[in-house]
Protein backbone atom coordinates (compact mmCIF):
# COMPACT_ATOMS: atom_id res chain seq x y z
CA UNK A 1 0.00 0.00 0.00
CA UNK A 2 2.51 2.57 0.92
CA UNK A 3 3.85 2.12 -3.05
CA UNK A 4 0.36 3.52 -4.40
CA UNK A 5 0.67 6.37 -1.55
CA UNK A 6 3.50 7.52 -3.06
CA UNK A 7 2.32 7.00 -6.47
CA UNK A 8 -0.56 9.32 -5.36
CA UNK A 9 1.88 11.75 -3.67
CA UNK A 10 4.04 11.63 -6.76
CA UNK A 11 0.87 12.36 -9.04
CA UNK A 12 -0.10 15.43 -6.77
CA UNK A 13 2.94 16.87 -7.16
CA UNK A 14 3.99 16.80 -10.96
CA UNK A 15 -0.22 16.57 -11.90
CA UNK A 16 -0.35 20.95 -12.21
CA UNK A 17 3.03 20.95 -14.84
CA UNK A 18 0.96 17.72 -16.60
CA UNK A 19 -2.24 20.49 -17.08
CA UNK A 20 -0.39 23.55 -17.64
CA UNK A 21 2.35 22.19 -20.15
CA UNK A 22 0.29 22.14 -23.40
CA UNK A 23 -0.99 25.71 -22.89
CA UNK A 24 2.22 26.96 -21.26
CA UNK A 25 3.72 25.28 -24.08
CA UNK A 26 1.59 27.29 -26.61
CA UNK A 27 2.37 30.94 -25.32
CA UNK A 28 5.83 30.03 -25.00
CA UNK A 29 5.77 29.47 -28.40
CA UNK A 30 3.50 32.31 -30.22
CA UNK A 31 3.67 34.56 -27.55
CA UNK A 32 7.30 34.41 -26.15
CA UNK A 33 9.16 33.65 -28.76
CA UNK A 34 7.37 36.40 -31.13
CA UNK A 35 8.22 39.06 -28.74
CA UNK A 36 12.12 38.13 -29.56
CA UNK A 37 11.91 37.80 -33.23
CA UNK A 38 10.32 40.94 -32.93
CA UNK A 39 13.10 42.24 -30.77
CA UNK A 40 15.77 40.82 -33.45
CA UNK A 41 13.63 42.33 -36.32
CA UNK A 42 14.00 46.11 -34.42
CA UNK A 43 17.56 45.98 -34.51
CA UNK A 44 18.34 44.63 -38.03
CA UNK A 45 18.89 46.08 -41.19
CA UNK A 46 16.98 46.08 -44.42
CA UNK A 47 20.18 45.30 -47.12
CA UNK A 48 17.68 45.55 -50.42
CA UNK A 49 14.53 47.65 -50.20
CA UNK A 50 13.36 45.52 -52.70
CA UNK A 51 14.06 41.79 -51.84
CA UNK A 52 10.69 41.07 -49.08
CA UNK A 53 11.77 39.36 -46.01
CA UNK A 54 15.42 40.68 -46.07
CA UNK A 55 16.20 41.13 -43.00
CA UNK A 56 20.05 41.30 -41.47
CA UNK A 57 20.42 41.38 -37.71
CA UNK A 58 23.48 44.11 -36.50
CA UNK A 59 22.37 45.52 -33.24
CA UNK A 60 21.12 48.48 -35.35
CA UNK A 61 19.85 50.62 -32.25
CA UNK A 62 19.40 53.72 -34.59
CA UNK A 63 16.41 52.16 -35.88
CA UNK A 64 14.76 53.45 -32.64
CA UNK A 65 16.35 57.21 -33.29
CA UNK A 66 15.27 57.31 -36.74
CA UNK A 67 11.60 56.11 -35.54
CA UNK A 68 11.45 58.27 -32.95
CA UNK A 69 12.22 61.40 -34.73
CA UNK A 70 10.40 60.28 -37.62
CA UNK A 71 6.84 59.15 -35.80
CA UNK A 72 7.10 61.33 -32.35
CA UNK A 73 4.23 63.17 -33.43
CA UNK A 74 2.29 60.28 -33.58
CA UNK A 75 3.72 58.18 -30.42
CA UNK A 76 2.86 61.84 -28.74
CA UNK A 77 -0.63 61.50 -30.11
CA UNK A 78 -1.26 58.16 -29.72
CA UNK A 79 -0.71 59.02 -25.80
CA UNK A 80 -2.71 61.85 -25.74
CA UNK A 81 -5.87 60.23 -27.31
CA UNK A 82 -5.64 57.20 -25.03
CA UNK A 83 -5.38 59.04 -22.06
CA UNK A 84 -8.22 61.16 -22.73
CA UNK A 85 -10.18 57.97 -23.69
CA UNK A 86 -9.32 56.74 -20.64
CA UNK A 87 -10.37 59.78 -18.76
CA UNK A 88 -13.52 59.74 -20.61
CA UNK A 89 -14.62 55.92 -19.88
CA UNK A 90 -13.65 56.34 -16.05
CA UNK A 91 -16.69 59.19 -16.41
CA UNK A 92 -18.98 57.26 -18.23
CA UNK A 93 -18.39 53.94 -16.70
CA UNK A 94 -18.16 54.68 -13.20
CA UNK A 95 -21.41 56.12 -12.69
CA UNK A 96 -22.96 53.34 -14.41
CA UNK A 97 -21.20 50.59 -12.69
CA UNK A 98 -22.20 52.43 -9.71
CA UNK A 99 -25.95 52.68 -10.50
CA UNK A 100 -26.25 48.98 -11.84
CA UNK A 101 -24.14 47.49 -8.60
CA UNK A 102 -25.70 49.96 -5.91
CA UNK A 103 -29.52 50.64 -7.69
CA UNK A 104 -29.88 47.84 -9.91
CA UNK A 105 -31.86 45.25 -7.50
CA UNK A 106 -32.82 42.13 -9.14
CA UNK A 107 -32.25 43.68 -12.19
CA UNK A 108 -28.49 43.46 -11.57
CA UNK A 109 -27.52 41.29 -14.24
CA UNK A 110 -30.13 41.98 -16.66
CA UNK A 111 -28.68 45.86 -16.34
CA UNK A 112 -25.24 44.18 -16.65
CA UNK A 113 -25.84 42.05 -20.02
CA UNK A 114 -27.07 45.11 -21.56
CA UNK A 115 -23.98 47.12 -20.95
CA UNK A 116 -22.16 43.75 -23.03
CA UNK A 117 -24.50 43.02 -26.02
CA UNK A 118 -23.61 46.59 -28.16
CA UNK A 119 -20.13 44.87 -28.41
CA UNK A 120 -21.45 41.57 -29.84
CA UNK A 121 -21.79 43.42 -32.87
CA UNK A 122 -18.92 43.94 -35.18
CA UNK A 123 -15.85 45.97 -33.72
CA UNK A 124 -15.65 48.16 -37.51
CA UNK A 125 -19.40 48.02 -38.07
CA UNK A 126 -19.95 49.91 -34.67
CA UNK A 127 -17.42 52.60 -35.97
CA UNK A 128 -19.20 52.50 -39.21
CA UNK A 129 -22.25 53.09 -37.25
CA UNK A 130 -20.18 56.24 -35.55
CA UNK A 131 -19.35 57.59 -39.23
CA UNK A 132 -23.14 57.77 -39.93
CA UNK A 133 -24.49 58.94 -36.04
CA UNK A 134 -21.41 61.94 -36.67
CA UNK A 135 -21.52 62.82 -40.56
CA UNK A 136 -21.51 66.00 -41.65
CA UNK A 137 -25.21 66.13 -42.30
CA UNK A 138 -26.30 63.78 -39.59
CA UNK A 139 -28.50 65.27 -36.30
CA UNK A 140 -25.35 65.06 -34.06
CA UNK A 141 -23.59 67.74 -35.96
CA UNK A 142 -26.68 70.34 -36.87
CA UNK A 143 -27.53 70.26 -33.30
CA UNK A 144 -24.03 71.01 -32.14
CA UNK A 145 -24.01 73.70 -34.87
CA UNK A 146 -27.11 75.42 -34.10
CA UNK A 147 -26.27 75.53 -30.51
CA UNK A 148 -23.27 76.72 -31.02
CA UNK A 149 -20.75 73.92 -30.13
CA UNK A 150 -19.29 73.80 -33.07
CA UNK A 151 -19.01 76.81 -36.10
CA UNK A 152 -21.29 76.82 -39.04
CA UNK A 153 -19.10 74.57 -41.16
CA UNK A 154 -17.43 72.55 -37.75
CA UNK A 155 -17.25 68.90 -38.29
CA UNK A 156 -16.90 65.78 -35.87
CA UNK A 157 -15.66 63.28 -38.81
CA UNK A 158 -11.98 63.66 -39.98
CA UNK A 159 -11.33 65.52 -36.22
CA UNK A 160 -9.33 64.36 -33.23
CA UNK A 161 -12.72 64.62 -31.25
CA UNK A 162 -14.49 61.96 -33.93
CA UNK A 163 -11.72 59.38 -33.12
CA UNK A 164 -11.42 60.12 -29.12
CA UNK A 165 -15.04 59.54 -29.06
CA UNK A 166 -15.33 56.08 -31.26
CA UNK A 167 -12.11 55.23 -28.78
CA UNK A 168 -14.09 55.72 -26.08
CA UNK A 169 -17.56 54.03 -27.21
CA UNK A 170 -15.40 51.04 -28.31
CA UNK A 171 -13.40 50.35 -24.68
CA UNK A 172 -16.13 51.96 -22.24
CA UNK A 173 -17.28 47.93 -21.41
CA UNK A 174 -13.33 47.42 -20.49
CA UNK A 175 -14.08 50.30 -18.13
CA UNK A 176 -17.40 49.32 -16.84
CA UNK A 177 -16.86 45.80 -15.86
CA UNK A 178 -13.84 45.86 -13.84
CA UNK A 179 -15.43 48.52 -11.62
CA UNK A 180 -18.52 46.96 -11.40
CA UNK A 181 -16.50 43.79 -10.28
CA UNK A 182 -15.24 46.10 -7.60
CA UNK A 183 -18.01 47.62 -6.33
CA UNK A 184 -19.91 44.36 -6.31
CA UNK A 185 -18.09 42.94 -3.65
CA UNK A 186 -18.21 45.87 -1.69
CA UNK A 187 -20.62 44.84 1.71
CA UNK A 188 -23.50 46.96 1.68
CA UNK A 189 -23.05 47.06 5.70
CA UNK A 190 -19.76 49.31 5.36
CA UNK A 191 -21.65 51.94 3.93
CA UNK A 192 -24.69 51.45 6.33
CA UNK A 193 -22.17 51.97 8.92
CA UNK A 194 -20.27 54.61 7.25
CA UNK A 195 -23.93 56.62 7.69
CA UNK A 196 -24.46 54.86 11.25
CA UNK A 197 -21.75 56.81 12.05
CA UNK A 198 -23.41 60.31 10.71
CA UNK A 199 -21.06 60.12 7.38
CA UNK A 200 -22.88 62.24 4.55
CA UNK A 201 -23.36 60.37 1.99
CA UNK A 202 -20.53 62.21 -0.36
CA UNK A 203 -18.26 61.66 2.77
CA UNK A 204 -19.12 57.60 2.80
CA UNK A 205 -18.20 57.18 -1.18
CA UNK A 206 -15.19 59.21 -0.80
CA UNK A 207 -14.09 56.89 2.26
CA UNK A 208 -15.72 53.93 2.03
CA UNK A 209 -17.24 53.21 -1.32
CA UNK A 210 -14.42 54.90 -3.65
CA UNK A 211 -11.08 53.49 -1.87
CA UNK A 212 -12.85 50.30 -2.25
CA UNK A 213 -13.35 50.80 -6.17
CA UNK A 214 -10.09 51.89 -6.56
CA UNK A 215 -8.51 48.31 -8.24
CA UNK A 216 -11.62 47.91 -10.34
CA UNK A 217 -10.56 51.52 -11.74
CA UNK A 218 -7.09 50.42 -12.46
CA UNK A 219 -7.92 47.30 -13.68
CA UNK A 220 -10.46 49.13 -16.42
CA UNK A 221 -8.02 51.81 -17.20
CA UNK A 222 -5.62 49.03 -17.99
CA UNK A 223 -8.02 47.25 -20.61
CA UNK A 224 -8.76 50.45 -22.01
CA UNK A 225 -5.63 52.88 -21.97
CA UNK A 226 -3.79 49.83 -23.69
CA UNK A 227 -5.85 49.12 -26.62
CA UNK A 228 -6.87 52.72 -27.24
CA UNK A 229 -3.28 53.27 -27.57
CA UNK A 230 -2.30 50.77 -30.28
CA UNK A 231 -5.52 51.38 -31.93
CA UNK A 232 -5.73 52.40 -35.87
CA UNK A 233 -8.97 51.57 -37.09
CA UNK A 234 -11.08 54.49 -34.76
CA UNK A 235 -8.41 56.46 -36.58
CA UNK A 236 -8.95 55.54 -40.14
CA UNK A 237 -12.58 55.36 -39.71
CA UNK A 238 -13.42 58.82 -38.05
CA UNK A 239 -10.40 60.45 -38.60
CA UNK A 240 -8.18 61.96 -41.43
CA UNK A 241 -4.07 61.80 -42.07
CA UNK A 242 -3.75 64.43 -39.49
CA UNK A 243 -5.30 62.23 -36.52
CA UNK A 244 -2.76 59.06 -37.43
CA UNK A 245 -1.68 57.04 -34.45
CA UNK A 246 1.19 54.79 -33.74
CA UNK A 247 -0.86 51.79 -34.77
CA UNK A 248 -1.65 53.14 -38.30
CA UNK A 249 2.12 53.78 -38.34
CA UNK A 250 2.79 50.03 -37.45
CA UNK A 251 0.01 49.00 -39.89
CA UNK A 252 1.72 51.56 -42.75
CA UNK A 253 5.30 50.06 -42.11
CA UNK A 254 4.47 46.43 -41.58
CA UNK A 255 2.02 45.54 -43.94
CA UNK A 256 2.60 48.08 -46.50
CA UNK A 257 6.34 49.49 -46.90
CA UNK A 258 7.03 45.91 -45.61
CA UNK A 259 9.59 47.91 -42.94
CA UNK A 260 9.69 45.65 -40.33
CA UNK A 261 12.62 47.33 -38.54
CA UNK A 262 11.18 50.40 -37.74
CA UNK A 263 7.40 48.73 -37.74
CA UNK A 264 9.57 46.65 -34.70
CA UNK A 265 10.87 49.52 -32.99
CA UNK A 266 7.71 51.35 -33.14
CA UNK A 267 5.84 48.55 -30.97
CA UNK A 268 9.12 48.00 -28.52
CA UNK A 269 8.61 51.79 -28.22
CA UNK A 270 5.00 51.46 -28.05
CA UNK A 271 5.59 48.95 -25.19
CA UNK A 272 8.05 50.47 -22.81
CA UNK A 273 6.30 53.98 -22.84
CA UNK A 274 3.35 51.86 -22.01
CA UNK A 275 5.04 49.99 -19.03
CA UNK A 276 6.21 53.53 -17.53
CA UNK A 277 2.79 55.31 -17.89
CA UNK A 278 1.25 52.20 -16.03
CA UNK A 279 3.59 51.91 -13.46
CA UNK A 280 3.62 55.74 -12.62
CA UNK A 281 -0.36 55.05 -12.39
CA UNK A 282 -0.44 52.52 -10.61
CA UNK A 283 1.67 54.38 -7.76
CA UNK A 284 -0.27 57.04 -7.91
CA UNK A 285 -3.46 55.39 -6.88
CA UNK A 286 -1.34 53.07 -4.37
CA UNK A 287 -1.58 49.63 -5.38
CA UNK A 288 0.90 47.33 -6.90
CA UNK A 289 -1.01 44.33 -7.18
CA UNK A 290 -2.23 44.22 -11.12
CA UNK A 291 -2.69 40.35 -11.75
CA UNK A 292 -4.69 39.67 -8.71
CA UNK B 1 -25.71 40.36 19.66
CA UNK B 2 -28.12 42.47 22.45
CA UNK B 3 -24.81 42.79 24.38
CA UNK B 4 -22.99 44.44 21.35
CA UNK B 5 -25.81 46.69 20.76
CA UNK B 6 -26.03 47.78 24.21
CA UNK B 7 -22.63 48.85 24.26
CA UNK B 8 -22.56 50.98 21.09
CA UNK B 9 -22.21 55.00 22.83
CA UNK B 10 -25.36 57.09 23.28
CA UNK B 11 -26.23 58.87 20.00
CA UNK B 12 -25.18 62.35 20.24
CA UNK B 13 -28.03 65.02 21.07
CA UNK B 14 -30.31 65.48 18.08
CA UNK B 15 -29.04 69.03 17.51
CA UNK B 16 -25.30 68.29 16.56
CA UNK B 17 -27.06 65.51 14.10
CA UNK B 18 -28.45 68.36 12.15
CA UNK B 19 -25.74 70.74 11.94
CA UNK B 20 -23.46 67.68 10.51
CA UNK B 21 -26.19 66.87 7.72
CA UNK B 22 -27.17 70.44 6.84
CA UNK B 23 -25.38 70.35 4.19
CA UNK B 24 -26.43 69.10 1.67
CA UNK B 25 -29.84 69.77 2.36
CA UNK B 26 -32.26 67.02 2.19
CA UNK B 27 -33.98 68.08 -1.18
CA UNK B 28 -30.69 68.44 -3.51
CA UNK B 29 -29.56 65.60 -1.79
CA UNK B 30 -32.21 63.60 -3.12
CA UNK B 31 -32.10 65.52 -6.39
CA UNK B 32 -28.54 64.81 -7.05
CA UNK B 33 -29.47 60.75 -6.58
CA UNK B 34 -32.12 61.10 -9.15
CA UNK B 35 -29.48 63.13 -11.57
CA UNK B 36 -27.06 59.66 -11.06
CA UNK B 37 -29.93 57.64 -12.36
CA UNK B 38 -30.91 60.47 -15.42
CA UNK B 39 -27.16 59.94 -16.42
CA UNK B 40 -27.23 56.28 -16.29
CA UNK B 41 -29.95 55.91 -18.36
CA UNK B 42 -28.11 58.54 -20.65
CA UNK B 43 -25.44 56.38 -20.65
CA UNK B 44 -27.49 53.13 -21.47
CA UNK B 45 -29.03 55.21 -24.41
CA UNK B 46 -25.18 55.94 -25.47
CA UNK B 47 -23.91 52.11 -25.70
CA UNK B 48 -27.06 51.66 -27.74
CA UNK B 49 -27.27 54.58 -30.33
CA UNK B 50 -24.53 52.42 -32.57
CA UNK B 51 -26.61 49.17 -32.19
CA UNK B 52 -29.89 50.85 -33.08
CA UNK B 53 -28.07 52.76 -36.28
CA UNK B 54 -26.74 49.55 -37.23
CA UNK B 55 -30.02 47.55 -37.21
CA UNK B 56 -32.01 50.35 -38.90
CA UNK B 57 -29.17 50.32 -41.78
CA UNK B 58 -29.86 46.89 -42.19
CA UNK B 59 -33.35 47.90 -43.82
CA UNK B 60 -32.01 50.58 -45.72
CA UNK B 61 -31.93 50.83 -49.38
CA UNK B 62 -28.49 52.62 -50.27
CA UNK B 63 -28.14 54.97 -52.74
CA UNK B 64 -24.97 54.30 -54.11
CA UNK B 65 -22.39 51.94 -52.84
CA UNK B 66 -21.82 52.63 -49.50
CA UNK B 67 -24.44 51.84 -47.15
CA UNK B 68 -23.86 54.81 -44.41
CA UNK B 69 -26.61 57.52 -45.55
CA UNK B 70 -30.20 56.74 -45.06
CA UNK B 71 -32.21 56.46 -48.29
CA UNK B 72 -34.89 54.23 -48.50
CA UNK B 73 -37.05 51.58 -45.83
CA UNK B 74 -36.57 48.08 -47.60
CA UNK B 75 -36.89 44.61 -46.95
CA UNK B 76 -35.16 43.41 -49.97
CA UNK B 77 -31.40 42.64 -47.91
CA UNK B 78 -33.06 40.46 -45.31
CA UNK B 79 -34.82 38.46 -48.15
CA UNK B 80 -31.61 38.32 -49.34
CA UNK B 81 -28.55 38.15 -46.73
CA UNK B 82 -26.21 35.79 -48.89
CA UNK B 83 -26.36 38.20 -51.62
CA UNK B 84 -22.53 39.32 -51.96
CA UNK B 85 -20.77 35.95 -52.71
CA UNK B 86 -17.22 37.25 -51.09
CA UNK B 87 -18.86 38.55 -47.82
CA UNK B 88 -20.81 35.22 -47.14
CA UNK B 89 -17.20 33.28 -47.56
CA UNK B 90 -15.53 35.85 -45.44
CA UNK B 91 -18.05 35.28 -43.11
CA UNK B 92 -17.62 31.52 -43.31
CA UNK B 93 -14.18 32.07 -43.03
CA UNK B 94 -14.61 33.98 -39.80
CA UNK B 95 -16.84 30.80 -38.18
CA UNK B 96 -14.56 27.98 -39.02
CA UNK B 97 -11.46 30.12 -37.54
CA UNK B 98 -13.48 30.80 -34.03
CA UNK B 99 -14.29 27.24 -34.01
CA UNK B 100 -11.04 26.28 -34.14
CA UNK B 101 -9.85 28.56 -31.92
CA UNK B 102 -12.29 28.36 -29.30
CA UNK B 103 -12.77 24.47 -28.86
CA UNK B 104 -8.12 24.27 -29.18
CA UNK B 105 -8.46 27.69 -26.60
CA UNK B 106 -10.90 25.89 -24.61
CA UNK B 107 -8.93 22.67 -23.93
CA UNK B 108 -5.66 24.33 -23.31
CA UNK B 109 -6.71 27.27 -21.12
CA UNK B 110 -9.49 24.64 -19.04
CA UNK B 111 -6.12 22.93 -18.01
CA UNK B 112 -4.15 25.74 -16.73
CA UNK B 113 -7.06 26.79 -14.87
CA UNK B 114 -7.33 23.93 -13.60
CA UNK B 115 -4.26 23.13 -12.49
CA UNK B 116 -3.81 27.05 -10.72
CA UNK B 117 -7.22 26.98 -9.10
CA UNK B 118 -6.68 22.81 -8.00
CA UNK B 119 -3.19 22.81 -7.04
CA UNK B 120 -0.36 24.69 -5.13
CA UNK B 121 2.94 24.50 -6.80
CA UNK B 122 5.94 26.42 -7.50
CA UNK B 123 6.05 28.89 -10.50
CA UNK B 124 2.36 29.36 -10.41
CA UNK B 125 2.97 33.29 -9.89
CA UNK B 126 4.95 33.38 -13.00
CA UNK B 127 2.00 31.12 -15.11
CA UNK B 128 -0.34 33.86 -13.74
CA UNK B 129 1.83 36.54 -14.93
CA UNK B 130 2.01 34.25 -18.31
CA UNK B 131 -1.71 35.06 -18.61
CA UNK B 132 -1.92 38.36 -18.05
CA UNK B 133 0.85 40.05 -20.68
CA UNK B 134 -0.95 38.79 -23.80
CA UNK B 135 -4.16 40.90 -22.30
CA UNK B 136 -2.00 44.02 -21.95
CA UNK B 137 0.12 43.91 -24.54
CA UNK B 138 -1.15 46.00 -27.66
CA UNK B 139 -2.76 44.12 -30.07
CA UNK B 140 -0.88 45.56 -32.67
CA UNK B 141 2.14 44.01 -31.08
CA UNK B 142 1.00 40.93 -30.50
CA UNK B 143 0.12 40.50 -34.38
CA UNK B 144 2.93 42.08 -35.45
CA UNK B 145 5.48 39.93 -33.54
CA UNK B 146 3.20 36.83 -34.77
CA UNK B 147 4.23 37.75 -38.55
CA UNK B 148 7.68 38.39 -37.53
CA UNK B 149 7.84 35.09 -36.58
CA UNK B 150 5.78 33.33 -39.23
CA UNK B 151 8.52 35.50 -41.76
CA UNK B 152 11.66 34.50 -40.11
CA UNK B 153 10.54 30.40 -39.86
CA UNK B 154 9.46 31.52 -44.08
CA UNK B 155 6.05 29.95 -43.02
CA UNK B 156 3.29 31.23 -45.59
CA UNK B 157 0.49 32.90 -43.74
CA UNK B 158 -2.90 32.34 -44.21
CA UNK B 159 -5.93 30.09 -42.46
CA UNK B 160 -3.73 28.08 -39.46
CA UNK B 161 -1.20 31.37 -39.09
CA UNK B 162 -4.60 33.05 -37.95
CA UNK B 163 -5.92 29.82 -36.07
CA UNK B 164 -2.99 30.15 -33.95
CA UNK B 165 -2.95 33.43 -33.57
CA UNK B 166 -6.56 33.73 -32.41
CA UNK B 167 -5.63 30.23 -29.91
CA UNK B 168 -3.26 32.44 -28.53
CA UNK B 169 -5.03 35.03 -27.13
CA UNK B 170 -8.18 33.09 -26.33
CA UNK B 171 -6.09 30.90 -24.24
CA UNK B 172 -5.44 33.89 -21.66
CA UNK B 173 -9.08 34.72 -21.47
CA UNK B 174 -10.06 31.39 -21.38
CA UNK B 175 -8.16 30.58 -18.86
CA UNK B 176 -8.73 33.62 -16.49
CA UNK B 177 -12.47 33.27 -16.90
CA UNK B 178 -12.45 29.87 -16.08
CA UNK B 179 -9.59 30.49 -13.50
CA UNK B 180 -12.59 32.95 -11.76
CA UNK B 181 -15.10 31.04 -11.68
CA UNK B 182 -13.80 28.27 -10.15
CA UNK B 183 -12.01 30.33 -6.95
CA UNK B 184 -13.32 29.02 -3.62
CA UNK B 185 -14.56 25.68 -5.46
CA UNK B 186 -14.75 22.48 -3.43
CA UNK B 187 -12.28 20.47 -3.91
CA UNK B 188 -12.90 17.43 -1.57
CA UNK B 189 -15.73 16.62 -4.09
CA UNK B 190 -13.06 15.05 -5.76
CA UNK B 191 -11.46 13.21 -3.09
CA UNK B 192 -15.25 12.08 -1.94
CA UNK B 193 -15.75 10.36 -5.06
CA UNK B 194 -12.07 8.63 -5.17
CA UNK B 195 -12.91 7.71 -2.30
CA UNK B 196 -16.17 6.33 -3.23
CA UNK B 197 -13.76 4.01 -5.81
CA UNK B 198 -14.36 6.12 -8.82
CA UNK B 199 -11.18 5.85 -10.94
CA UNK B 200 -9.12 9.05 -11.62
CA UNK B 201 -11.18 9.32 -15.17
CA UNK B 202 -14.52 8.47 -13.67
CA UNK B 203 -14.01 11.04 -11.31
CA UNK B 204 -12.77 13.53 -13.76
CA UNK B 205 -15.59 12.93 -16.16
CA UNK B 206 -18.15 12.85 -13.17
CA UNK B 207 -17.48 15.41 -10.97
CA UNK B 208 -14.63 17.74 -12.21
CA UNK B 209 -15.91 18.42 -15.60
CA UNK B 210 -19.22 19.16 -14.88
CA UNK B 211 -18.48 21.56 -11.95
CA UNK B 212 -16.10 23.34 -14.39
CA UNK B 213 -18.70 23.32 -17.25
CA UNK B 214 -20.43 26.54 -16.64
CA UNK B 215 -17.25 28.06 -16.46
CA UNK B 216 -16.08 26.62 -19.28
CA UNK B 217 -19.37 27.69 -20.98
CA UNK B 218 -18.67 31.27 -20.44
CA UNK B 219 -14.87 31.13 -21.43
CA UNK B 220 -16.26 29.49 -24.97
CA UNK B 221 -18.82 32.35 -25.59
CA UNK B 222 -16.58 34.98 -25.05
CA UNK B 223 -13.62 33.07 -26.99
CA UNK B 224 -15.72 32.74 -30.14
CA UNK B 225 -17.24 36.68 -29.59
CA UNK B 226 -13.48 37.25 -29.80
CA UNK B 227 -11.97 35.44 -32.37
CA UNK B 228 -15.08 36.91 -34.80
CA UNK B 229 -14.33 39.87 -34.03
CA UNK B 230 -10.62 40.02 -34.45
CA UNK B 231 -9.16 42.12 -36.82
CA UNK B 232 -5.63 43.78 -35.73
CA UNK B 233 -4.27 40.82 -35.21
CA UNK B 234 -5.62 39.23 -37.83
CA UNK B 235 -4.91 41.72 -40.64
CA UNK B 236 -0.99 41.22 -39.59
CA UNK B 237 -1.41 37.70 -40.20
CA UNK B 238 -3.87 36.37 -42.75
CA UNK B 239 -1.86 36.51 -45.63
CA UNK B 240 -4.62 36.03 -48.75
CA UNK B 241 -7.46 35.02 -46.22
CA UNK B 242 -10.40 37.80 -46.07
CA UNK B 243 -11.87 37.19 -42.94
CA UNK B 244 -15.48 39.21 -41.69
CA UNK B 245 -13.63 41.94 -40.63
CA UNK B 246 -11.06 42.08 -43.12
CA UNK B 247 -13.51 42.21 -45.80
CA UNK B 248 -15.38 44.75 -43.86
CA UNK B 249 -11.87 46.70 -43.80
CA UNK B 250 -11.72 46.43 -47.54
CA UNK B 251 -15.23 47.89 -47.86
CA UNK B 252 -14.53 51.06 -46.73
CA UNK B 253 -13.21 52.24 -50.00
CA UNK B 254 -15.47 50.24 -52.83
CA UNK B 255 -18.54 49.45 -51.44
CA UNK B 256 -20.31 48.78 -47.98
CA UNK B 257 -23.51 46.52 -48.99
CA UNK B 258 -26.57 46.22 -46.77
CA UNK B 259 -25.92 42.50 -46.12
CA UNK B 260 -23.06 43.80 -43.82
CA UNK B 261 -25.29 45.46 -41.63
CA UNK B 262 -27.45 42.28 -42.01
CA UNK B 263 -24.97 39.93 -40.96
CA UNK B 264 -23.92 42.19 -37.92
CA UNK B 265 -27.53 41.93 -36.59
CA UNK B 266 -27.72 38.84 -37.22
CA UNK B 267 -24.35 37.86 -34.94
CA UNK B 268 -26.13 40.38 -32.50
CA UNK B 269 -29.40 38.49 -32.58
CA UNK B 270 -27.72 34.70 -31.79
CA UNK B 271 -25.23 36.14 -29.17
CA UNK B 272 -28.02 37.66 -27.19
CA UNK B 273 -30.01 34.44 -27.52
CA UNK B 274 -27.02 32.49 -25.94
CA UNK B 275 -26.22 34.95 -23.19
CA UNK B 276 -29.63 34.83 -21.63
CA UNK B 277 -30.25 31.42 -22.58
CA UNK B 278 -27.34 30.25 -20.61
CA UNK B 279 -28.33 32.41 -17.77
CA UNK B 280 -31.98 30.82 -17.88
CA UNK B 281 -30.62 27.77 -18.08
CA UNK B 282 -28.00 28.39 -15.17
CA UNK B 283 -30.46 29.83 -12.92
CA UNK B 284 -33.19 26.27 -13.67
CA UNK B 285 -29.76 24.37 -12.74
CA UNK B 286 -29.58 25.91 -9.74
CA UNK B 287 -32.70 25.68 -8.60
CA UNK B 288 -33.09 22.00 -9.68
CA UNK B 289 -29.71 21.26 -7.77
CA UNK B 290 -30.99 23.50 -4.56
CA UNK B 291 -34.32 20.82 -4.71
CA UNK B 292 -32.38 18.25 -5.00
CA UNK B 293 -29.99 19.25 -2.21
CA UNK B 294 -33.61 19.61 -0.28
CA UNK B 295 -34.85 16.46 -0.95
CA UNK B 296 -31.89 14.14 -0.17
CA UNK B 297 -31.41 15.88 3.14
CA UNK B 298 -32.99 14.52 5.97
CA UNK B 299 -35.15 16.80 7.05
CA UNK B 300 -35.36 15.60 11.35
CA UNK B 301 -31.67 16.21 11.52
Amino acid sequence: MAGTAQQAERRRRFAPYGLLSPGVIWLALFFLVPLAYLLRASLSTRPNRFVPNDLDFAWHWSNYSEAFDQFGEQIQRSFVYAGLTTILCIAIGFPLAYVIAFRGGKYKHLLLGLVVVPFFTTYLIRTIAWKTILADTGIVVDTLRTIGVLGADGRLLATPAGVIGGLTYNFLPFMILPIYVSLEKIDPDLVAAAKDLYSTPGRAFRKVVFPLAIPGVIAGSLLTFIPACGDFVNSVFLGSPRTTMIGNVVQNQFLVQLDYPTAAALGFILMVIITIAVLIYARVLGTEDLTG
Amino acid sequence: MSAVVESVPAAPPVDDLQVERSFPPPWMRRAGSQLLNVYAVLGFIYLFVPIFVIVLFSFNQPKGRFNIVWHQFTLANWADPFAVPELVDAFELSLQVAAIATAAAVVLGGLIALALTRYRFRGSGAVNLLLVLPLTTPEIVLGASLATLFIGLEAQRGFWTVVIAHTMFCVSFVALTVKARLRGFDWTLEDAAMDLGAGPMRTFTKVTLPLMLPGLMAAALLSFALSIDDFIITTFNAGDEVTFPLYIFGARQRAIPPQIQVLSTMILLVSVLLLFGGTIFGRLRDRQLTAAAKGATPTAS
